[in-house]
């Protein structure tokens, strides 16, 4: 084993590790610890734009940005942090043009915008041109950037490491650690993937910015990488997450592929077409029909399909039509989605409108934080040292429903955020000891999968996880369909337990990666469809067909999902969780004693999903709301 | 060895009607240094793949489903973030974007590691030494003076100068399809001058002078021989070969 020592650690690579590197490294020793080559990160595959109320070719202000975040989130977002963002996003978009980001241009020589979903002009009257862009590669060009600044700034990278646990100095799963008692950070152990050798690093700030979990679904747009590694391995160590049951499905995945089309391509002037050629979000959101947020444009198009209005041979996709464009307009502002749809279904955009269904996204929800990036372990109380940031985090910017672009300016907003808090902490802060022993638990978990002779195939728990969700836990739930993901869910994490990897050796093992990726997907979808399960109400991403309205007396309060012992009810400070709702039933309903196995043996350290030994516990956090009273969400 | 799978539907299947199968025989070059020595060797296997799959579900059909130990590099599965750059049937691709229809799967497909940097286990490469090559040529924006309070204004022509570069995905495919890269490991090759293109032709940049210092070293510009290998490799349909031309003009005229 080799140890470093940092003052800050930053776990992940993509948009809002690399703002927060950037921030950290002028200011203390800091490292990175990615597992892909920073360039490989998913920030990249982000399309349309980043939205700030620049006001470069029509009227726009902050206010009107928040006051849309907040609508589009369908009011679960804490308008606090909405405000922040929407603020701070207009330096954030500066910042990356001074840092050499080449935006799409005005013919005055600025930044250029164009309209996206849901961001409108005076709290909704008509869409706004507020997304700055470059082509549909702001991502890239944003994730390119970024690293060419790292470059600059000789940040330090350790890359092709996996952070597989983080080490605080109490446990917080045993739930016995009063609330108000100060908790710290103390490092990471982290695999080499190159070498198998283990890694402790001592930190005294650990920002996590690792992603996010698209890959517990089965058609999605996210890459094979986002397997919610930060999230579970937060969750593991006792820190609850937020309103994990809030997964966006993106309106315009390449139909069967899930590849995504950016909304880009609406806010150009696509429309979305049914099987009869009707334009149907006129229907469904009459103002700014197809430039409704992405939850209402997704459930309109697999109600069509429902309804026997789909398109094709099947009648099971809908169109995305771009045929009236000018090819030269699509040249410009829409190459790389064109070229997909060539490549990847021989379609011809100029020509042909483009199959396409919805697809699993983004998770809104994630690891707790402040509006200074700070990792939250209850309602109120911080864990010194700690940092999230990203898809992975929860501020709430996005509520029940992230509006298009708000992800990009997300991680340069609070991957800022967060780099400069865990520098200005670690310079203030003394070390906290480390644990004896604290890769222990990790070395027996990695020993034992690698060398346990037959087993349970990897490929085999994954596709019937990604299948289960797909099934039951989409864009349309119900009590039942959540109650069969659970026991399945609950049941492969038993399975899990004796999964098995063909490759028995130490260098460049990705087949025990795999095999421990998809711990923390067990582990994540399980709190998803605990938290769907719990929410007899819908809002945002998460739709229930028994609860089909918005239930703001019940329910307009964030999920905190713990980990705990069985039979815990609840964190003090939630007492008001109702834990002899659905969630206890479902617990009961799918332990692993139903399906006659021996509950697993915990190995101390962050442990695969451990059924049987853990439950999911839920509270509740209220909502920040300051300007914008609930409204009814008409568009 | 030959290894056959079949699974009961395919990994793409979903929405998008159904899709006729077929078998396909990957020929994988294997490098497994722990396991059996220091001797790469070939290995066959065949899966049912369907109209729609890309080379790269056929690996993963390889992985997932019949030997877990070849060993490649993916992430994104659509072409934008640069992991699975191999070299197939003799050519450059990435995995992700090579359908198997088009690769005619009549006959094996070979699929090897990307050639000139050291290999590490089946087709994964070491990559640290073509970051390097891309950190020398000061990959990033320079400026001087104050910045100003807003952007800084550039018009529609200069962006659209160094548009093509900016495609860049940092892949490989191009660097090491390059005959000169092959037989010299310290040229820079043309990865590294398409990012010194993007900023030179950058009109907020000011450090053109000294990139063009660097790319006139001995390993610089000037030993690319113009053979357009690189331009055919990338994913991305960057004209590379084009904008090495625009470097080495820019090294003689000085105007850029």
């Amino acid at each position: 084993m080799q140890t470093h020592q940092y003052d800050v650690v930053i776990i992940g690579a993509g948009g809002a590790g690399m703002r927060a590197a950037l921030e950290s490294s002028k200011r203390t020793r800091t490292a990175v610890i990615s597992k892909l080559y920073p360039t490989r990160s998913h920030t990249g595959a982000a399309q349309g734009g980043m939205c700030a109320a620049l006001a470069n070719v029509e009227e726009d202000n902050w206010e009107w940005h928040t006051f849309d975040t907040v609508k589009g989130g369908d009011y679960l977002v804490d308008q606090d942090a909405a405000e922040v963002m929407a603020k701070e996003a207009i330096d954030a978009v500066l910042d990356l043009e001074k840092m050499g980001l080449p935006f799409n241009r005005t013919p005055e020589g600025k930044i250029d915008q164009r309209r996206f979903g849901g961001h409108t002009r005076n709290h909704g009257e008509a869409a706004v041109r507020r997304s700055c862009y470059a082509a549909d590669r702001t991502g890239h060009m944003i994730l390119q950037t970024l690293y060419q600044q790292c470059v600059k700034h000789d940040v330090e990278f350790f890359n092709e490491f996996y952070v597989l646990d983080v080490l605080l100095s109490d446990d917080l799963t045993g739930g016995e650690v009063p609330d108000g008692a100060e908790v710290k950070v103390s490092g990471v152990v982290a695999y080499e993937l190159a070498t198998g050798e283990i890694h402790l690093f001592r930190a005294k700030s650990v920002i996590i910015a690792t992603g996010g979990a698209g890959k517990i679904f089965k058609t999605s747009s996210n890459a094979h990488t986002l397997t919610g590694d930060g999230m579970a391995l937060a969750f593991r160590r006792g820190i609850p997450l937020e309103d994990l049951e809030f997964f966006q499905f993106h309106p315009t995945g390449l139909a069967g592929l899930g590849i995504l089309l950016s909304e880009a391509a609406r806010g150009e002037g696509a429309i979305l077409r049914n099987g009869d050629g009707e334009r149907f979000m006129e229907r469904y959101a009459p103002s700014i029909k197809d430039l409704a947020p992405r939850d209402i444009v997704a459930r309109a198009m697999a109600n069509e399909v429902r309804d026997g209005r789909g398109a094709g041979p099947e009648k099971d996709y809908i169109l995305l039509d771009l045929t009236h464009l000018e090819k030269a307009h699509i040249d410009a502002k829409l190459p790389d989605i064109t070229d997909f749809a060539r490549t990847y279904l021989g379609i011809e955009p100029y020509t042909e409108p483009i199959p396409v269904y919805p697809t699993a996204h983004y998770a809104m929800g994630g690891i707790p934080t402040t509006i200074t990036s700070q990792v939250l372990r209850n309602n109120t109380d911080t864990v010194g040292g700690l940092y999230a940031a990203g898809e992975c985090a929860c501020v709430s910017v996005h509520g029940s429903n992230r509006l298009g672009t708000n992800s990009l300016l997300d991680i340069n907003v609070f991957g800022k955020r967060a780099g400069v808090a865990a520098a200005e902490y670690a310079i203030g802060a003394d070390w906290v000891d480390l644990p004896d022993d604290p890769e222990v638990g990790v070395v027996a978990e990695l020993e034992e999968m690698r060398t346990r002779p037959t087993g349970e195939r990897v490929a085999d728990v994954r596709r019937e996880l990604q299948q289960t969700m797909d099934t039951n836990a989409q864009v349309f739930r119900t009590d039942a369909s959540l109650r069969q993901a659970l026991a399945d869910v609950h049941a492969l994490q038993v399975r899990y337990a004796t999964v098995s990897v063909q490759d028995k050796s130490k260098a460049f093992n990705t087949d025990l990666l795999e095999a421990l990726e998809l711990g923390f997907l067990l582990d994540v979808a399980e709190v998803v469809v605990v938290g769907a399960l719990n929410r007899q109400e819908s809002r945002g991403g998460h739709f229930r067909e028994d609860f089909p309205l918005r239930d703001d007396a019940g329910y307009m309060k964030h999920t905190m999902a713990y980990r705990r012992p069985l039979g815990q009810v609840a964190p003090a400070a939630v007492s008001t969780a109702t834990s002899a709702g659905p969630t206890a039933a479902g617990a009961t309903a799918a332990g692993p004693t139903a399906t006659g196995s021996d509950p697993v043996e915990s190995v101390g350290g962050p442990g695969a999903s451990a059924p049987g030994t853990f439950d999911v516990v839920l509270g509740y956090k209220p909502v920040v709301v300051t300007r914008y009273e609930p409204m009814e969400r008409k568009y | 060895m030959a290894t056959t799978a079949t699974t009961d539907a395919p990994e793409t299947s979903g929405a998008f009607g159904a899709v006729p199968s077929f078998d396909v025989t990957l020929r994988i070059r294997r490098f497994t240094p722990e396991l059996t020595g220091a001797e790469a060797y070939w290995e066959e296997f065949t899966v049912t793949a369907y109209g729609t799959d890309r080379l790269l579900d056929a690996l993963h059909k390889v992985k997932w489903d019949l030997d877990g130990s070849v060993t490649f590099r993916r992430s994104c599965a659509h072409g934008v973030c640069g992991s699975d750059a191999m070299r197939i049937n003799g050519k450059n691709r990435l995995a992700c974007k090579s359908l198997l229809k088009d690769l005619n799967p009549d006959k094996p497909i070979t699929i090897e590691p990307i050639k000139g940097l050291p290999v590490i286990k089946d087709l994964v490469v070491d990559m640290d030494p073509f970051f390097a090559s891309f950190r020398e040529i000061m990959p990033f924006l320079i400026t001087t003076g104050n910045e100003p309070t807003k952007e800084r204004l550039q018009s529609s022509a200069q962006r659209e100068r160094f548009d093509d570069t900016t495609k860049c995905i940092l892949c490989a495919a191009c660097t090491t399809s390059c005959p000169v890269f092959w037989t010299d490991g310290q040229y820079f090759g043309p990865a590294a001058i398409v990012n010194a293109h993007r900023f030179i032709f950058d009109s907020r940049d000011e450090g053109a002078a000294q990139r063009l210092e660097i790319l006139n070293d001995k390993e610089g510009v000037w030993r690319c021989r113009t053979t357009f290998n690189c331009t055919e490799a990338c994913p991305r349909g960057i004209e590379v070969t084009k904008a090495i031309a625009e470097v080495k003009r820019a090294m003689i005229t000085r105007a850029f």
